[in-house]
């Protein structure tokens, strides 16, 4: 039977940071399967709000349900191997280490966990050379990350991501820094990236969300202001005028 | 192209690891006396340094408190033998068991904190464990320190006991522990765990939110540092015969600091090269001038401005990059 529970649900979420109400009583719920997008102006509490998924935030209030477990005590290495695969909204590689050896470190996390494979050198390079392939990488798998262009650390990003084989993967502003032909490239791989697993996608290029996004979010001042599909976020008075400068 | 990558050190690197060992094996035949004792002292002294590189080195854990766990193994191998009567292999055991339970509950605690503030609680930690020595004067006797007797420094085996004062026994024990230690650090450094405290050091952040449980990663690092670097403080005890609260001081914190640094930080035999290094350098220095401590400092300086990563260190990164 398919799940008719959401795979994520929040539920009057809030984290203040000081005064400051970063996120305020966001109640969320996202279907598996399901292309989402979050989009606000800056300082909205995107990236807080799915730290406090990812668990690197903890909430100063309310529950994070994940496939039906309540994990708002969960530290966040466990959230990682229930599924929840956060990429880095700063680019945050492992500058000295290959780009292969980048994404072998999260293969090997998982294959560790995966008792029936078992973690062999094998399994390590056909699993990392799998997702560096998806993500276009494979043929600067040798190459130290550091020297990377800025593109092709967001790629690496994202491919390790992919290689934990999550069930969530939750893409902080993955396009920030990409030219357009690289945004183009973008847009077809987090497609092909969403036949597998659920996306939550913060962003904001819009063209990148109206081409992927099913349904989208707007936050603002930490609070959820609208959301619906791309045809009636476009349409909606409220977010144009906050978000959209319509 | 063809991407590879081994969980196991390389043909090459066991080839060099191996001709290191027998290379030291010879030296038991070849050296004089008086250079003998001295690579018996550094054979021994390096394993501490082995086990201070690991966590420093590989996890980027800057401990200021080491000397804690080599005077654990020191003590809790020395202390048994002197006043019980113990057998070196229990007491050998039991300071190794010291160190590690040590690093435990210090690593446990420390690791809470990160940068400066471990710098400070493990200095903190090994102040105590040293004025914990000095305390119990009645057993320890303090900085004079216990002589073990050359009757109780023997190693029964199978084939009789080995008397552990005799030089060139003394030699290939110190010569055998150092090889366990080294061939279980090479493998560790190409095995998964050892990828990942590397890696813990780069960007821990990132480990985390790969699923790693950072936390629980240093802890087993600290352990099994402080159980290696107790295994050198149980090893000297039994070979050289004393056993003195100098080495749980903060000079003993701070040498293996220098001999790793010197050697190269997060490198196989970098541990080995800064040691043997910095013992002839103040061999040297000391038989030419009483001043020897100015010349020390000038060649560590020498050191740092030509090898910036250590000599091991170094070497790997200009010319070697395959070294472990
Ligand atoms: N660790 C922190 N300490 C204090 N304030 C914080 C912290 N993290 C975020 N904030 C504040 O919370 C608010 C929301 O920040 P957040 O990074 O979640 O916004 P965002 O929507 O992701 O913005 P952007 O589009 O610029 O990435 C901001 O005002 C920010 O300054
Ligand atoms: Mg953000």
């Amino acid at each position: 039977m398919a799940s008719l529970t959401p795979l994520l649900i929040t539920r009057d979420l809030c984290r203040s940071f000081g005064g400051l109400r970063a996120v305020d009583q966001v109640d969320f719920s996202l279907p598996e399967g399901e292309t989402h997008a979050i989009i606000g102006p800056n300082g909205a509490g995107k990236t807080t709000f799915v730290s406090l998924i990812c668990g690197r935030v903890a909430p100063t209030s309310g529950s994070v349900v994940f496939d039906g477990t309540d994990i708002s005590r969960m530290p966040a290495h466990k959230r990682v191997r229930a599924g929840i695969a956060y990429t880095f909204q700063i680019t945050s590689v492992f500058a000295n280490l290959s780009a292969f050896d980048n994404v072998a470190l999260a293969v090997q996390r998982r294959l560790i966990d995966d008792h029936e494979r078992g973690l062999t050198s094998r399994a390590l390079v056909e699993h990392g050379m799998d997702a560096l392939h998806k993500v276009g990488l494979a043929a600067l798998a040798d190459k130290v990350a550091g020297n990377l262009s800025y593109g092709h650390q967001r790629l690496l990003e994202v491919a390790m991501g992919l290689a934990l084989k999550p069930r969530l993967l939750i893409l902080d502003e993955p396009t920030q820094g990409l030219s357009d032909s690289e945004i183009e490239n973008f847009i077809s791989l987090v497609r092909q990236i969403g036949e597998e697993a659920t996306v939550l996608l913060i962003e904001h290029n819009m063209d990148v969300v109206m081409a992927l996004a099913q349904r989208i979010t707007v936050m603002e001042q930490g609070r959820v202001l609208a959301q619906g599909g791309p045809a009636e976020i476009r349409a909606n008075p409220a977010v144009q005028q906050a978000y959209l400068g319509g | 192209m063809k991407i590879q990558t081994n969980l196991a050190p390389s043909a090459k690197s066991l080839a060099l690891h191996a001709g290191v060992v027998l290379l030291l094996l010879a030296l038991n035949f070849l050296l004089p006396e008086y250079h003998r004792g001295i690579f018996a002292r550094v054979l021994v002294l390096s394993v501490f340094a082995m086990g201070y590189n690991l966590a420093f080195g590989y996890t980027g854990l800057l401990s200021l408190g080491h000397a804690m766990f080599f005077a654990a193994g020191l003590y809790g191998a020395g202390l048994p033998i002197y006043h019980l009567g113990w057998n070196v292999w229990p007491a050998f055991g039991a300071g190794i068991l010291a160190g590690g339970a040590l690093a435990l509950v210090v690593g446990f605690l420390a690791l809470r904190t990160t940068g400066v503030a471990f710098m400070i609680v493990t200095l903190m930690f090994a102040q105590v464990f040293y004025l914990t020595t000095l305390y119990f004067t009645t057993y320890t006797r303090g900085e004079e320190g216990l002589v073990l007797p050359q009757a109780v420094r023997r190693l029964s085996l199978p084939d009789g006991p080995l008397d552990l004062s005799d030089p060139s026994t003394r030699y290939l024990v110190a010569l055998s522990l150092f090889t366990v230690v080294l061939a279980a650090i090479l493998f560790l450094v190409r095995a998964p765990y050892g990828r990942s405290l590397v890696a813990i050091r780069e960007n821990e952040e990132r480990m985390r939110m790969l699923g790693y449980d950072v936390f629980a990663n240093k802890l087993a690092a600290v352990v099994l540092s402080g159980t290696f670097c107790a295994a050198a403080g149980a090893a000297y005890g039994v070979l050289f015969g004393y056993v003195g609260s100098g080495f749980a001081s903060i000079q003993y914190s701070i040498l293996p600091l220098l001999w790793v640094l010197v050697g190269g930080a997060a490198t196989t035999l970098g541990p080995l090269i800064g040691t043997l290094f910095m013992f002839y350098v103040i061999d040297t220095a000391s038989s030419y001038t009483t001043a020897h401590l100015l010349v020390v400092g000038l060649v560590l300086i020498g050191v740092i401005l030509f090898f910036p990563k250590g000599i091991a260190g170094t070497v790997r990164e200009r010319w070697l990059r395959w070294l472990p």
